[in-house]
């Protein structure tokens, strides 16, 4: 079964997302255990083939025993492999975190919801390990409606009309990334991203091949939400309920990073990324920007859960500026940061969704004096926040180092100063929550303070999953040397310097 | 100039899509009223796909479906007689998803009418700031 | 935000149009598109899939994995839309319509409701005229509709046609039964259980086919690996793969559709609607 792994990974959540659905109309308590058998199956995949690419290199499937270009091949090397464990890893988490305040907000229905969540699953796996540009298009397809309906439960008044300028925003972002692909097949022919570079290299001076990176990228930009593209990211990721907020969040744009960086490696080579067209320097201080107008966003904000969105603003930023600099330490904080960053978020969104479930609020007056109602939980938080400034041994500090180093190589002052910004910004922001939770007394609106609080922490099927990610947190800081010498530096081409 | 206009009438088809695409665009940023916004995005997801429709067509080419199919298979089969079938393919599931979009979008402007009233952007946005 | 939804539009449009300066001109058969994968496809499909219309075999085998995703797309919004709008909570509309069967009379009952007989029929609190020969004609018409529906799915082969065109079909000829007389009536002949159930069906054939060539031995959606399970060679057995693929599109095309058609059109709540 084992050379069946980049398949299985992907078909497992798909046939449990039909089984689950025809059980949640006879039966709603089997949905849950086969949700998370589903998941399991494919994070114990992604981890056996990730295995599998350390130890033979480039692990091709081909769907329906068709040879590529006229079949569907999967393309797995280690920049797929890692990406897809921490997806799987990073869902599996959430959905044993989050079955208990999808209990309490929506108990009918239980069935379509966690269909919708194992499909927006199968949906980020699918475009993670696929070869083929047109397979990509259509399973991002299936992860933004799924997206769309689990923003839309959330808070009755705000939440359809955030989805609804979601839909838009990302319908555009889809169909220009078609646009390109289509642009693409008109030129070479062939829709196999590994067939399209070896076709194009003639080619690098047709227009049309111009037009279909600019316009494959601002797809991509849009539906990863770089500045100044980002405007349906915070109303929709704050307004949704806490069970989808904490798995779309993590996940949606770091895959869509993932896209982009395998588009500048794989299919345009970075031949013509960066010598042809010549445009690197300034999508860095694009992404100079980004941070820059994230973090003072994030500053004028009133409650926890719409700064941490603009927080993934900011952190979009620093993706696209690392992989845009053209060095390989930039490149590797780039990959590096979208392993630490998925991690960070789903910490952060995981401490959220305890304080909604008990707290049921989020703005900073429902904070004063967490720290002693809800001390585990804001442990973590404490720990997220030192991962967000960038403290070692923490994985912030490692990916942080790798893009400043990749700055300073490349002589992009600007990007550097910008990186500072931010982790300052972020003390700030963070160290304010922490100075609110823990100097402040706790008050419930009424007017008296109780003086001693008894401690009423979140359950335990909350608590475990959030302890084992900040604990990867720190884990993952400390094995960093590890992860970018056995897998990360395979990926980046020799001709990076 | 002779030289241009031959190459504007060559090429006729993909201006005509490349305008809808654009009036669909402009539809969805510039129109105040919900539903309005998802027929642009129904117009701009419609010329994409007459656009990739129209790259599969082949002078002299008919139908994609083999003539003489079943029965003998001593017929030999030239691709050029056959236009491209690739994009019919492609757009079908272009097609399906933009089905599904419009789905789902007409239920959340239904959720929306039902909590607000009205359908206009700017008139929900009056409303939810006066809350 | 209109002039800044004119200049985006213009700035696409000019870089879009400046990309088609290196495009083949309409027609040619001598563009890259035409010469590189496809032939393949025109050149091959019946000596390897037996199937003489080329989008179905293409559709279906050779890039099936996609049609499969997009059966899944069609799935989702299904569940989506499900999800969004239907409520359980029983609240009884205040005002009813009747229409006394025999004689045409409408009653309106503000309050209360008469109790089921023969006598009386509820009607759309949207009055509509009495409209014997809509009805009458639709019910005629809806069982040679669905019967071509299946006719298209069954000739997908050879002719233009397959799952997802008579699937639509399908769904449409419960739709008009829904128009033409009410949404009560359809949700009676076809209830929602049966339907949500239908949808999950066609896809899990779909996928369950792909996940049987899979425990076989071959890759996932490998057809050829049917002819352990079914009589023939295996050119034979891809083309007979594909039918089976294309009826669980139909399905479940058929099922979502009607789904959707639902819950939009009654806002969830199976009461009154179009």
């Amino acid at each position: 079964m084992s050379q069946h792994y980049p398949a299985l990974i992907v078909i497992v959540p798909l046939l449990a997302a039909f089984i689950i659905s025809v059980a949640g109309w006879i039966n709603k308590k089997l949905c849950f255990p086969i949700a998370v058998a589903a998941v399991t199956v494919s994070t114990g995949s992604s981890i056996g083939l990730l295995f599998r690419v350390m130890n033979e290199g480039v692990v091709h499937y081909r769907l329906g025993g068709w040879l590529p270009p006229w079949g569907i091949a999967y393309y797995v090397d280690q920049l797929n492999a890692l990406v897809l464990c921490v997806v799987t890893v990073a869902a599996l988490l959430n959905l044993i975190a989050a079955k208990k305040s999808i209990e309490q907000e929506f108990p009918e229905r239980i069935g379509p919801f966690y269909t919708l969540y194992v499909l927006f699953v199968t949906g980020m796996v699918g475009i993670t390990v696929t070869g083929d540009a047109f397979n990509l298009y259509v399973l991002l397809e299936i992860a933004s409606i799924t997206g769309y309906a689990l923003i839309a439960m959330g808070d009755k008044d705000r939440a359809p009309l955030a989805s609804l300028n979601y839909l838009y925003m990302g319908t555009i972002g889809a169909c220009f990334y078609l646009l390109g692909v289509g642009y693409l097949y008109i030129a070479t022919g062939s829709l196999n991203m590994v067939d399209i570079a070896r076709i194009l290299p003639d080619l690098y001076q047709s227009k049309a091949v111009l037009g279909a990176f600019i316009i494959c990228m601002v797809g991509v930009w849009i539906k990863m939400a770089f500045f100044p593209l980002h405007g349906w990211l915070p109303n929709a990721y704050t307004f949704a309920p806490s069970a989808s907020s904490s798995l779309i969040a993590p996940l949606m744009t770091k895959v869509m990073i993932y896209v982009m960086i395998r588009l500048i490696l794989t299919v345009f080579t970075p031949k013509f990324a960066f010598a042809t067209l010549a445009i690197s320097d300034s999508i860095v201080w694009l992404a100079c920007i980004a941070i820059v107008m994230g973090a003072i966003f994030a500053l004028a904000q009133r409650d926890l859960k719409k700064m941490l969105t603009y927080i993934i603003v900011a952190e979009v930023g620093y993706m696209v500026g690392g992989a845009w600099l053209g060095n390989r330490a930039g490149m590797t904080g780039a990959i590096l940061h979208i392993m630490n960053d998925a991690l960070m978020t789903l910490c952060a969104f995981l401490v959220v969704g305890n304080i909604v479930y008990k707290v049921k609020g989020y703005a900073f007056d429902n904070l004063k004096g967490l720290f002693a109602k809800m001390p585990f939980t804001m442990g973590a938080f404490v720990i997220a926040a030192l991962s967000f400034i960038g403290v070692p041994p923490t994985c912030g500090f490692f990916s942080k180092w790798y893009l400043i180093s990749g700055a300073i190589q490349a002589g992009h002052y600007g990007f550097m100063v910008a990186l500072i910004f931010s982790s300052l910004v972020n003390v700030v922001l963070f160290f304010r929550i922490i100075e609110i939770g823990y100097y402040e007394p706790f008050s419930d609106h009424h007017g008296h303070d109780h003086p001693a609080e008894p401690m009423a922490e979140a359950p335990l099927t909350m608590l475990v999953p959030l302890y084992i990610v900040a604990a990867g947190l720190i884990l993952v800081g400390l094995y960093t040397g590890n992860i970018v010498n056995h897998i990360i530096r395979f990926v980046i081409p020799g001709s990076f310097v | 100039m002779g030289d241009l206009i031959q190459a504007i009438v060559a090429k006729y088809n993909y201006w005509i899509y490349i305008t809808l695409m654009m009036i669909g665009l402009y539809a969805m940023i510039a129109k105040n009223n919900l539903v309005k916004k998802i027929v642009g995005m129904n117009i701009f997801q419609t010329a994409i796909i007459l656009f990739y429709v129209s790259t599969g067509v082949k002078r002299g080419g008919t139908l994609p479906i083999i003539e003489h199919g079943h029965g003998g298979h001593s017929h030999v089969i030239h691709a050029a007689d056959y236009i491209n079938p690739l994009p019919h393919v492609l757009m079908l599931t272009a097609i399906v998803v933009s089905v599904a979009t419009l789905g789902v979008a007409l239920a959340l402007a239904i959720r929306i009418y039902n909590r607000y009233n009205t359908l206009e952007e700017d008139e929900i946005l009056a409303q939810i700031r006066e809350e | 935000m209109k002039t800044i939804g004119l200049i985006i539009a213009v700035l696409t449009g000019a870089l879009l149009i400046y990309a088609t300066a290196d495009f083949p001109a309409w027609g040619d058969p001598h563009s890259p598109a035409s010469l590189h994968v496809s032939p393949y496809y025109i050149e091959k499909t019946i000596e390897e899939t037996a199937v003489p219309n080329i989008v179905t075999s293409v559709l279906a085998d050779y890039r099936g994995y996609d049609t499969m995703y997009e059966t899944t797309v069609i799935f989702s919004a299904g569940v989506a839309c499900f999800l969004l709008l239907r409520t359980f909570r029983r609240k009884e509309p205040e005002e009813r319509l009747y229409r006394h069967v025999l004689t045409g009379v409408t009653i309106h009952a503000k309050r209360g409701k008469l109790p089921p007989s023969g006598d009386f029929e509820r009607i759309d609190t949207a009055w509509t005229p009495p409209d014997l020969i809509i009805k009458t004609m639709c019910r005629l018409l809806i069982p040679f509709i669905q019967l071509f529906a299946l006719y298209v799915i069954a000739h997908g082969h050879h002719s233009p046609g397959g799952g997802f065109q008579g699937g639509v079909m399908l769904g449409a000829s419960v739709i008009l039964l829904a128009i033409s007389q009410d949404l009560r009536t359809a949700v009676r002949r076809l209830g929602e259980k049966v339907d949500a159930l239908l949808c999950a069906a066609g896809v899990f054939i779909y996928a369950g086919t792909g996940a049987l060539c899979l425990l076989l031995g071959l890759n996932f959606l490998d057809y050829s690996a049917l002819v352990r399970v079914l009589p023939c060679d295996p050119i034979m057995a891809r083309s007979h793969g594909i039918f089976i693929v294309e009826i669980g599109v139909g399905i479940a095309v058929m099922a979502t559709m009607i789904w959707i058609y639902c819950n939009v059109s009654s806002s969830g709540e199976y009461d009154e609607g179009l």
